[in-house]
């Protein structure tokens, strides 16, 4: 009888608290929606209700249609999408290295990758660009994702190890006995096998690349060149006034992240723990 | 049984010359494109950087370039602005840090046990760490405006705030909207990587102890805890350099202000560089900043070693 009453108390208490949790993560990204859709006429008198009376697709429909933010949005796929691809055929290769090779420089190599992770990137923003301008990759997507590329590629050797250290070495070795050079081994027994892990990485460091701000912000200065974080940010300093639009564009920043996290989301707990907690 | 022998015989005796340095240098063949990328965007320009530090580089003065010794450093020491921000440093990191710890936890905690729809749950709770930095920093930044936002509302009715405003141009609230905001978007990374550390605790350690007796609250302490306590230390220690670092939100929303309220050194850094074009000077922060990051990562891999050894 008590520990029935206990039980139940207890379950009233986790169920609460992830009622909690849920609504903190979601209220902000509801709010954003709820403003993007709230017609400029309603934003004001009715500030705090929880839903418009009368809700319009207005702001979108503006933002689509007469902005520059599809412009944005394709920039940003290029150099995400990009940058995504190119970091996870690196990452792969070096990852599969560090799994299954022992070779001098190991440790440094480890030690250069996690002192990558600790210090301060934006302290490279100003060599980066003194060393791209002469180089025309300044104002260019193609910089960025030179950039990005190098930036994603540690974290992303460290995720795709723990993938390939999941992968029993008796494959790869018995195609090898069997006369395949290793790279072949690699390449059509091994990574096949990976491919959660290399969707997972493709994910991150889309994910990734698509939030960056600061190198974005430094090295791209002409609008036509520009990434969504940089095109919204400028628009909410110009146009500070039109919540709806900018509320409108922030929803669309969010769909793509939004479809790579549900992708990734089952590989979220092994793969961030080994990328992470490794070093 | 008898087979395998045989076939390494053979494997061996096909080895060449050629064959054994193509096996020697394989491995360097995997990692070259990773570690010529890392040189030559990441190591070149951090050792152009740290030369920056003892020039005079700015952007827009054609003439600057020059080589001035110490003289960014003498500046720095009487630069009130940067002291100011360390102090902004810290009060960030260690605030974010603790929030973010202590919210993760029990998130994770709430999250190990199997329950009806925990698959649901899990993504919507983790969700915000897939929304991208900007978009959260400004996300907050608009919850915090009185005028589309319902924050200031909500804490003048519970008498947190005395009338409804917005808390990032009040210079002693400021702080708060970037840590809400970072607080919010940091949970699910450290609830992720405690989940992790807690599903691989072994179960019949747990059974064992109630068995003989232990209470919830005994059984967290005694088997979680240390369970936990590797992956604590080490997640925590690696977040606290990687939020010091962490200027984004601070840059969208506040940008410093106001009256540098809010400036921590990685945004004072990225403030004299992008608005100030002052590639000197910031260069010079910057190497106070990495020196004081490396001495604490010194610190970090001592503590690691002394847990191995454990």
């Amino acid at each position: 009888m008590k520990s029935s009453a206990y039980s139940r108390s207890y379950r009233f208490l986790h169920y609460g608290l992830l009622a909690f949790y849920v609504i903190f993560a979601l209220f902000p990204l509801y709010w954003l929606l709820k403003v993007s859709v709230t017609p400029n006429d309603l934003l004001y008198s009715e500030g705090i209700r929880l839903w418009p009376s009368r809700p319009s697709l207005a702001h979108y429909t503006f933002v689509l249609a007469h902005s520059d933010f599809p412009l944005f949005f394709k920039n940003s796929v290029i150099v995400s999408g990009s940058t995504a691809v190119l970091v996870t055929l690196v990452a792969a290769l070096s990852g599969y290295a560090m799994s299954r090779f022992d070779f001098r420089g190991k440790m440094w190599l480890v030690g250069l990758m996690l002192v990558t992770q600790m210090f301060p990137l934006v302290m490279l923003v100003a060599p980066i660009f003194k060393l791209f301008s002469p180089l025309g990759l300044t104002n260019s997507l193609t910089g960025l994702v030179i950039v990005y590329t190098a930036f994603n590629v540690p974290f992303a050797t460290f995720l795709m190890q723990s993938f390939f250290d999941g992968i029993p070495k008796d494959l790869e070795e018995a195609a090898m006995i069997d006369g395949a050079s290793r790279f072949r081994a690699f390449q059509q027994i091994i990574l096949p096998l990976t491919l959660p892990g290399v969707a997972a990485t493709l994910g991150f460091v889309f994910t990734a690349a698509w939030s960056e701000l600061l190198f974005a912000l430094m090295l791209v200065s002409k609008a036509g060149a520009s990434t969504f974080p940089v095109g919204l940010l400028s628009f909410v300093s110009k146009f500070s006034v039109d919540f709806g639009q900018m509320m409108a564009a922030g929803v669309l920043a969010l769909i793509p992240a939004c479809l790579f996290f549900l992708l990734i989301q089952r590989y979220l707990v092994q793969g961030l723990t080994a990328g992470a907690v490794k070093g | 049984m008898t087979t395998v022998p045989l076939y390494e015989e053979s494997a061996h005796r096909k080895h060449t010359p050629w064959r054994r340095i193509m096996l020697a240098v394989e491995p360097y063949i995997y990692i070259a494109p990773s570690v010529l990328l890392i040189t030559m965007i990441m190591l070149v320009p951090l050792v152009i950087g740290l030369s920056y530090a003892f020039r005079d580089i700015q952007l827009i003065n054609p003439f600057s370039g020059g080589f001035i010794g110490l003289e960014h450093f003498r500046t720095l020491w009487t630069d009130a602005a940067f002291w100011h921000s360390m102090k902004n440093t810290l009060v960030w990191t260690f605030a974010s840090v603790v929030l973010q710890f202590a919210f993760g936890l029990v998130l994770a905690l709430l999250l190990n046990n199997p329950f009806p729809g925990r698959g649901i749950v899990q993504a919507l709770v983790f969700l915000p760490w897939a929304v991208p930095t900007f978009l959260s920093g400004l996300n907050w930044a608009w919850l915090f405006n009185p005028v589309v936002g319902p924050l200031p509302h909500w804490m003048a009715a519970l008498g947190i705030l005395s009338a409804p405003e917005n808390i990032l141009s009040d210079p002693s609230l400021a702080m708060w909207g970037p840590i809400a905001a970072n607080v919010w978007w940091g949970i699910p990374f450290f609830a992720i990587t405690l989940l992790a550390a807690l599903q691989s605790i072994p179960q019949d350690i747990y059974e064992a102890a109630s068995i003989d007796g232990a209470g919830p609250w005994r059984r967290f302490t005694d088997i979680t805890l240390p369970f936990l306590a590797p992956t604590i230390a080490i997640t925590v220690l690696l977040r606290t350099v990687w939020i010091a670092n962490f200027a984004d939100l601070i840059i969208v929303m506040t940008n410093g202000g106001p009256a540098d309220q809010t400036q921590i050194v990685s945004s004072y850094i990225f403030t004299q560089a992008f608005r100030r074009l002052d590639f000197g000077y910031a260069s010079a922060v910057a190497m106070v900043l990495l020196i004081l990051l490396l001495a604490y990562s010194f610190v970090i891999i001592l503590l690691r070693q002394a847990m191995l050894k454990r």
